[in-house]
């Protein structure tokens, strides 16, 4: 449905996205997660048509948003992260002047805005002027206005962004019953709202698609292995030779040697049953650990390393493991995969 | 298409800006008639007209500011760039839904004619064949007026703005009275023209190529001319400026001449300016 193949936009020579490929097969609700600034909005208004890639392509539903832009643009629905609302209008008004430029037909179009009013709860304001409702009605406006022509796509750019929690929480349940029926592809920087309501999630940051896998194997991933660091008198060879013998701990690394005491750090599955074999080790051959540490990070700490740290993209191990879906779960996680031929079947 | 010219129209006359626009052109008609068919007694609907073509000075960027300005300053622009609908389509029925607003009070106006003839004779032939060049003479201001639109997203700039082009089309045949007219001067002064459309058109797609060569063709043909033939540059520049005055068009209609050479040139500025408002706004994709 959706292909975006190696998009790149450059601002002056200046690129703010590059390398961006992903492919979205199935229904389902799919979240752009990634820091302000970080390419969220560049890339959907290029997958919408509102701004043209320096480099790439995109297909709709195999038409190419360039190339074929109105029978491209009549399967999207898109709310940019400023609801694009007629100030001057009623949202009934509104709403018949987006169905009938979304092509509907004349005799159907009543029936749709009526729809759309319901399942978006903006019919008590129906006939004010949109100036004047709050916010969260504005952002239900916009939305409802996607849902129009019935789009099979549905695109939200941060579709809470300054709303209070009640309206959140409601936005996010018509997110997630839309979902059901439609690709809904939603941005957002807020980590929790996107593992909350997607059932994909795309990691973007400093313009690139770092993550792109199922919501359950985001934490999976951004959780890395406990790391266990220790301080010791022993002597390198001794202390590796030791960590070496114990069983269940991985990736030992030495940090450096400083009056006489030598420091390591290791991950492990089992960080209390790593750091108690460790100790019992160090104990039974009678040397001493000065200190044993955990170092465990949440996982929006772990969001902002992967997220923040960044200054030209590397591409990480664990990224590609992600990407390429288990055998078992094939069929799942292939709807998004950086890959496009995993995105076919399903 | 047809969408697009409904949803403007209902903007244009839900807020207070078609009926100011249509009610301040009436009020003048009325005004115009009164002093010039009534009270100096001239006997033709053509000097009213002529008399008040200068309102359109005001009214137009009135009529045209919003147009496109608002729905950039609104951010509504990302609506129509993601809506199944092409920005000619955009383009051009924002623009008849302009000349409609215009068509209304013209249509009116229309009818002062038929009043008048109760009271005394006049030639109806020249009055609505100047009435046509009348509408012709808005259409064109308000095609350039849709144009300066789609340059800002500030409704007062875009409006001051078309209001200096306006002055200066209406000025434009006074204006070349005070130019030099000696050969020198007229090549000077289009090879200056030359580099500002040059400058203009890097200005709107930044492409250094295309305005270095205008620059360089306008250089070495007026030249060339030049050294050719001295004398053609005399009084040329004043002529060039002269021939860009819409007004200057309108009122060769005064004596109810049907001027064809004239309604070309109203339709050419209508098209060339609503050609270039489509690139303006695909250009902003692209940036």
């Amino acid at each position: 449905m959706i292909k975006v193949n190696n998009l790149k936009k450059c601002y002056s020579d200046k690129p703010v996205i590059s390398d961006i490929s992903f492919t979205i097969s199935e229904n389902g609700v799919y979240g752009f997660l990634g820091p302000n600034g970080a390419g969220k909005s560049t890339t959907m208004n290029i997958i919408t048509g509102c701004l043209a890639a320096t480099e790439g392509t995109v297909e709709i539903g195999g038409h190419d948003i360039v190339e074929e832009p109105e029978e491209a643009k009549r399967l999207i629905g898109y709310l940019p992260e400023q609801p694009p609302l007629y100030m001057d209008m009623t949202p009934r008004e509104y709403l018949t002047f987006v169905a009938a430029a979304r092509g509907v037909k004349k005799d159907e179009i009543k029936n749709q805005v009526e729809r759309s009013m319901v399942l978006t709860g903006i019919t008590p304001v129906r006939d004010r002027l949109i100036k004047h409702l709050s916010k969260g009605y504005k952002q239900r406006v916009g939305i409802s206005e996607t849902l129009l022509g019935d789009p099979k796509i549905i695109i939200l750019d941060e579709p809470t962004g300054g709303l209070d929690p009640k309206q959140i929480t409601e936005i996010r349940d018509l997110v997630r019953s839309l979902g059901k029926d439609h690709i809904i592809l939603f941005s957002s920087h807020i980590m929790q709202e996107v593992q909350a309501i997607s059932d994909h999630v795309m990691i973007i940051a400093k313009g690139r698609l770092l993550v792109s896998g199922r919501a359950e194997e985001l934490e999976r991933y951004l959780r890395k292995k406990p790391v266990l660091r220790i301080r010791t008198r022993t002597n390198r060879a001794a202390a590796e030779e030791l960590l070496h013998s114990v069983t269940g701990i991985e990736e030992i690394t030495f940090d450096g040697e400083e009056e006489g005491i030598t420091a390591f750090h290791f991950t492990a599955d089992d960080e209390n049953g790593a750091a108690e074999s460790v100790f019992l080790a160090f104990a039974g051959a009678k040397r001493s650990l000065i200190s044993l540490e955990h170092e465990s990070m949440t996982l929006e700490e772990a969001f902002l390393q992967l997220t923040s740290g960044l200054d030209t993209y590397a591409p990480d191990p664990q990224a590609s493991s992600l990407k390429t879906p288990d055998p078992e779960e094939d069929e799942e996680t292939a709807a998004v995969s950086g890959r496009e031929e995993d995105g076919i079947h399903g | 298409m047809v969408n697009i010219i409904k949803k403007e129209l209902n903007q244009y006359f839900k807020g207070m800006f078609g009926y100011f626009f249509g009610a301040v052109l009436l009020a003048f008609a009325g005004i115009y008639t009164v002093m010039v068919n009534c009270n100096m007694g001239y006997a033709g609907f053509e000097y009213t007209l002529n008399n008040m073509s200068f309102m359109y000075l005001i009214l137009i960027p009135i009529l045209t500011m919003r147009a496109i300005s608002e729905e950039r300053k609104q951010r509504t622009d990302q609506l129509l760039f993601s809506l199944p609908v092409s920005m000619p389509e955009v383009v051009i029925g924002k623009y008849l839904a302009i000349l409609i607003a215009l068509l209304i009070p013209v249509i009116i106006i229309g009818f002062y004619p038929l009043v008048l003839m109760k009271y005394g004779a006049l030639s109806l032939k020249a009055a609505y064949i100047n009435l046509g060049a009348f509408f012709l003479l808005g259409a064109s201001l308000a095609a350039i007026g849709l144009f300066v639109s789609s340059l800002t997203e500030n409704q007062a700039i875009a409006a001051g703005l078309s209001f200096a082009v306006f002055l200066f089309t209406y000025f434009g045949s006074n204006l070349t009275d005070y130019l030099p007219g000696t050969a020198e001067a007229s090549l000077a002064a289009l090879i200056a023209a030359g580099v500002i459309i040059a400058l203009i058109l890097y200005a709107l797609t930044k492409n250094i190529t295309a305005a270095a060569w205008v620059i360089a063709l306008s250089v070495t043909v007026l030249t060339f001319i030049y050294r050719r033939n001295a004398r053609i540059f005399e009084g040329l520049f004043a002529k060039f400026i002269g021939s860009l005055s819409l007004f200057e068009r309108y009122y060769a209609f005064a004596r109810g001449v049907l001027d064809i050479r004239a309604i070309v040139y109203f339709l050419s500025v209508i098209v060339f300016f609503l050609y270039i408002t489509v690139h303006s706004l695909e250009k902003r994709r692209w940036s």
